[in-house]
């Protein structure tokens, strides 16, 4: 199936695309087919940055196990860091 | 029929007269034929729908596939694009449907077509094709699993609305292709639509595959499922060869 849902979050930081880093403005988060990976959805992660036009992107296509371990190891990171930090 | 064919990238006018790029597929070795646009998959205007559309031109039908990502995204990647698309909410349907209109002129127009266009989309252009076929006047349609057309899920872009409102308005036969163990559309949805079909007197002919979700077809994806894509291709085979060919 194709979910059509996608979570939007403002971004500030920098991703590294096909033409170097760039300044990212946005995030799309959605479970949905992939381009690339061999599973019938994945949890797809776009950075980009609209105003620098389609190909400002970083993609990944995680399964969502993946997903999910990465998402505790984000939260755990930040929970570690020295106070001040994050 | 020796399925050879001639492909090439046109500009064609779409929706309000916009210059819209199209993958244009043709039987090299046929005096007349039939027209099919062929509306991409979410993913975009990418290389397995193109071959398609050369599946089309092999079996004696001119192909145009518009790209629906164009006007936003001219020149880039299609899964740059398609993602591009979906962070702005998706496509308009009016302006899908004036590109397919736009898609269905060309064919007609071009040398040696019979004046027959039928249309055919998979995954969101499956809903598509359906939108277009209660929109414009078509001679033949196929939905290959398209979602949407029943019940629009949660989280969907708030443009998107449910399609089954529009089936007194299906100008032409159509053909449904889907997988029993899709979860949007499910059997359940598509059973729905049927019914609504029958009560409208419009002409209609539904399969739905065992063993096969959604995007049987797509062959470079983990969800291809050959028996089913065999079967399918069959079926549109003899759908369009009822309706669209012909001199």
């Amino acid at each position: 199936m194709c979910t059509y849902a996608t979570e939007h979050v403002s971004a500030t930081g920098s991703g590294k695309g096909p033409a170097g880093w760039f300044r990212l403005s946005e995030v799309s988060v959605y479970l949905d087919h992939p381009a690339h990976a061999l599973a019938d959805h994945t949890l797809n992660i776009d950075f980009i940055n609209p105003a620098r036009g389609p190909s400002a992107r970083v993609a990944v296509e995680l399964t969502a196990q993946t997903a999910r371990a990465l998402a505790k190891a984000i939260e755990s990171a930040l929970d570690a860091a020295p106070p001040g930090l994050a | 029929m020796n399925e050879a064919l001639t492909a090439e990238t046109v500009i064609m006018k779409g929706h309000d007269g916009d210059k819209v790029e199209a993958y244009l597929a043709r039987p090299a070795d046929v005096d007349s034929f039939g027209g099919v646009v062929v509306i991409h998959h979410l993913p975009g205007y990418d290389s397995a729908t193109k071959e398609i559309a050369r599946k089309f031109a092999a079996r004696g039908y001119a192909a145009l596939m518009p790209n629906l990502y164009y006007r936003d995204s001219p020149g880039a990647s299609p899964d740059d694009a398609a993602a591009a698309a979906r962070a702005k909410g998706g496509m308009p349907d009016d302006q899908v449907v004036g590109d397919v209109a736009g898609a269905a002129a060309y064919l007609r127009g071009l040398p040696g077509s019979n004046g027959k266009v039928g249309v055919i989309g998979y995954c969101s252009g499956g809903r598509q094709s359906f939108l277009a076929a209660c929109s414009i006047q078509l001679d033949a349609a196929v939905d290959c699993y398209g979602g949407a057309v029943v019940h629009v899920p949660a989280g969907a872009p708030a443009s998107m609305k449910p399609l089954i409102g529009l089936s007194k308005n299906l100008s032409c036969p159509l053909l449904g292709l889907f997988g029993a163990d899709d979860q949007f559309p499910t059997p359940a949805d598509m059973t729905e639509l049927s019914r609504t079909l029958d009560e409208l007197g419009k002409e209609h002919e539904f399969h739905t595959f065992s063993g096969a979700g959604h995007a049987f077809f797509s062959v470079d994806r983990a969800s291809y499922r050959v028996e089913a894509a065999v079967e399918g291709w069959d079926k549109v085979w003899a759908f369009f060869g009822r309706h669209l060919a012909g001199e």
